[in-house]
């Protein structure tokens, strides 16, 4: 059963139990950091290193589990999986705030160069 | 690396939209021990930076059932619902192969909850219990833990002009759990994920009590970039701070000797709780903490040649 | 039919146990229940019941085990006394706010300093605001029926509130008494089978208890509690004539004792209800209209029902065997004096703080509390609002 936030009292489950697990993906972080990561597929191996040390589970995983690109709704910018990446040009951190002034497609660019 | 793209398929059982820190160790442990087992899971967690991030009401991240009554009461907590799980079992209310899991921090592990984990251990319920230790009282604004290394810089050892932090070694709450005899006992990091998954696998199969020491760096209070996490562990473990062993049965056996044993400075210069470690004047402190370091790396040796 | 057995309290309580059962008991021994879990593990070892004891390392422990049993799903029961409910008293709020249905036997004893093991009201008076269904009991019988009536009460799924069932320490825990056991088969069917709302262990459903709540979810909490907890009067009310009706023993929220045509009246909770019941039959002989209520279920409080009782007694004393230091007045003078403030013609109430550490109170002490009232009562003045009974020296206010 969903419990929004600022129920009424009578609207609580007893005990004030949750019984919607996982509900907190209702709750979005990815609006935390001033940073993000950014992914070039191509050079990617999918060694799942970046996705095994996220602590926000915001790794996107395809049915193979291959890495799928960045959940950017809970990304909170901490920039480990960068850090972890064994591969020097696939993941790389960038400011939000370029993103948004110059589009992706220069951003990712000039991070990545080529293509 | 075909084991972890198998891993990543299954369901993520630690649900996103927790609000921890950037950086933080924490989730990245307790995703590790939920990816690596099909077993169904039940845990009981202390309170602590975890679990007021992960269960905030009306939000919770956990895809297990998962009860947080106290800071000090995980073990007894968990050994309740063991307890029930039996009736359960004998009654045949459920056929599910349920493990339980007390997570607690170092707080909740070393200090006030060291009665009830004991406690635990003792009456032998079939639990895993996993500290995740950050060395000080990270949730509540970096006070001193029992778990504090010496000399850190923590805001009730804080570093002044008389002071230098912390004035006494850690405990050293591994061979605490060991003196209970019990047949799974391990210390891990989060940076050796593999090493740490399967102690984590051990301490959830093995019958009876198994106790887990896992380190976690905290980028808040151990003052170090977020994206360091991960490198800040590794670097315990190559300055053998923290070393990676495991006791079964009472034999102990290392998991990773480096093969060029860093000096400790190494590990200090990265974070922020011991910059005055590395100052002129603070040189014989430095010589204490690499003979701390040196005195319980070589009885860990000595034991595994020893076969003890 | 039940048979007659002359057995301590503390063992009555153990046969109630016995035959209800309970899934898990965590228990730490501690005077004067120890008596209680030896029993238990001894019914345990000899096959009469099957209840898997968990024999934990301190009180906090207990609680925090039956805690985690009770929300994992199934009947769960502890007991202690004192230091004990003390010491678990942290964790005695988490089972109530929770909502976990915990039974617990309480030997109320005194608390330290000075050490004491004899019994008062000073330990369960602690925790009255805890939001636990509270029940004093008299005497052995009245133990051993409610607590069986208490789990009953507490599993009700509008109530869904622990229960402490209570007796005076060592006057009934280790007093030997007439009591009637019932048969296990009729006890276990007038209690049922439990079927827990919220289980951990039924995993297909992954319930998060105990998370926490910032000042913007916090308040409706607590009244959620609250409104559980108001829900048991009804209950505790129903069970007691449902066990009446299975048993011949009925049971209310207090026993009024000759209070209807009664200008003076003692409120009272538990073992010394029965001295002052014989006081006050004395003085009836001798033509006072003397009369006492006895509190059975102290929380929650049954303001109304008070009101309803006491409404046409001139003058009230309220004998509480605690101190609550500093307050003005003592916990039953309080509620009692409270809910009489409505009341028109409203009685005065004095109080009185007896039997603190096992202290004897004897029949004299009631027949003097007794002239007391009659005395206020025909001069209309008060004198002190608060005193003792049977302590040496001169209490002035």
């Amino acid at each position: 059963m969903k419990i929004g936030e600022k129920a009424k009292w009578d609207e609580l489950l007893t005990g004030g139990v949750i019984e919607d697990p996982g509900n907190s993906v209702n709750y979005k972080t990815g609006s935390w950091g001033i940073e993000k990561p950014i992914w070039n597929k191509d050079a990617c191996i999918n060694c799942m290193f970046c996705w095994v040390y996220c602590p926000d589970s915001a790794i996107k995983v395809d049915k193979d589990g291959n890495m799928a690109g960045i959940d950017c709704d809970f990304c909170k910018g901490c920039g480990l999986c960068v850090k972890e990446c064994p591969k020097p040009n696939a993941l790389a951190m960038v400011l939000k705030a370029d993103i948004e002034k110059k589009g992706m497609d220069v951003v990712f660019k000039e991070t990545f160069g080529g293509k | 690396m075909a084991f972890l793209n198998e891993l990543a398929k299954r369901e993520e059982r630690l649900a996103p939209g927790h609000r921890l820190c950037p950086g933080c160790g924490q989730p990245i442990i307790v995703r590790a021990l939920l990816n690596i087992t099909d077993y169904e899971i039940v845990i009981a967690h202390a309170t602590g930076c975890m679990e007021v991030c992960s269960g905030l009401f009306p939000y919770t991240s956990w895809r297990v059932p998962w009860i947080h009554s106290a800071f000090e009461n995980a073990a007894a907590t968990i050994a309740g619902a063991e307890a029930m799980y039996k009736v359960w079992k004998r009654k045949g209310k459920t056929d599910k192969d349920i493990k339980f899991v007390a997570l607690a921090s170092d707080g909740g592990t070393y200090d006030i909850g060291l009665q009830a984990l004991s406690g635990a251990l003792e009456r032998w319920h079939n639990f895993l219990y996993v500290c995740i230790d950050n060395q000080a009282y990270q949730n509540t604004g970096v006070q001193r833990s029992s778990a504090s290394p010496f000399g850190s810089n923590t805001t009730t050892t804080p570093v002044g002009k008389v002071k230098k932090g912390k004035e006494q070694p850690r405990k050293d709450i591994v061979s605490i759990a060991e003196g209970h005899h019990i047949p799974y006992v391990a210390q891990g990091s989060p940076h050796a994920w593999r090493d740490l998954m399967n102690k984590m696998k051990q301490g959830l199969e093995v019958e009876g009590p198994a106790y887990l020491n896992v380190i976690q760096p905290c980028c808040l209070g151990w003052r170090f970039p977020p994206d360091m996490t991960i490198e800040v562990a590794r670097m315990s473990a190559e300055t053998c701070v923290w070393p990676l062993y495991e006791v079964i049965d009472g034999a102990i056996k290392i998991n990773y000797k480096p093969k060029k044993k860093l000096p400790i400075e190494e590990y200090f210069k990265m974070q922020g709780r011991f910059s005055h470690f590395l100052k002129p004047e603070n040189k014989d402190m430095l010589k204490e903490a690499q003979r701390l370091t040196d005195k319980q790396w070589e009885w860990l040796l000595k034991r595994e040649a020893a076969g003890l | 039919m039940g048979k007659k057995v002359a057995l301590m309290g503390n063992t009555a309580t153990a046969h109630a146990i016995r035959q209800i059962n309970p899934d898990v008991i965590a228990a730490y021994p501690i005077t004067p229940s120890s008596d209680i879990p030896m029993a238990v593990a001894s019914f345990i070892a000899d096959g009469l019941m099957d209840t898997e004891l968990v024999t934990v390392e301190s009180e906090h422990s207990a609680m925090s085990a039956c805690v985690g049993a009770s929300a994992a799903g199934g009947r769960v029961m502890t007991i202690t006394a004192a230091q004990g409910l003390a010491l678990m008293s942290e964790i005695v709020y988490i089972a109530s706010s929770l909502r976990l249905p915990i039974v617990t036997i309480i030997a109320a004893r005194a608390l330290s300093s000075p050490l004491n093991i004899h019994g008062d009201h000073s330990d369960v008076m602690e925790v009255r605001d805890a939001g636990w269904i509270q029940l004093f009991c008299e005497d052995s019988q009245e133990i051993y029926d409610s607590t069986i009536q208490a789990i009953k009460i507490s599993e009700n799924k509008n109530v869904l509130t622990p229960v402490m069932v209570i007796m005076d320490g060592f006057n009934t825990s280790h007093s030997v008494e007439i009591w009637e056991m019932e048969e296990d088969k009729r006890v276990k069917e007038f209690i049922g089978e439990y079927t827990p709302k919220y289980p951990l262990l039924d995993v297909s459903r992954k319930i998060t208890y105990g998370a926490w709540a910032p000042p913007a979810e916090y308040s409706e909490h607590k009244v959620s509690q609250l409104h559980g907890l108001l829900q048991s009067p009804s209950m505790v009310k129903k069970v007691g004539e449902d066990f009446g009706k299975a048993f011949g023993r009925n049971y209310g929220i207090f026993e009024a004792y000759k209070l209807d045509d009664a200008d003076y009246a003692i409120v009272i909770m538990g073992s010394a209800a029965g001295t002052a019941k014989d006081v006050v039959d004395a003085l009836r002989e001798n033509g006072v209209k003397a009369g006492l209520l006895k509190m059975r279920m102290f929380r929650p409080f049954p303001a109304d029902e008070v009101k309803e009782a006491l409404g046409n007694v001139k003058v009230v004393a309220t004998l509480d065997r605690v101190i609550s230091a500093g307050a003005y007045g003592s916990p039953l003078f309080n509620e009692i004096r409270s809910a009489l403030y409505d009341v028109p013609q409203r009685p005065i109430v004095i109080d009185y703080i007896y039997g603190l550490g096992g202290r004897d109170t004897q029949p004299k002490h009631f027949k003097a509390v007794y002239e007391n009232l009659k005395k206020i009562a025909k001069t209309g003045k008060v004198g002190k609002i608060l005193d003792f009974i049977n302590i040496r020296g001169k209490w002035e206010e």
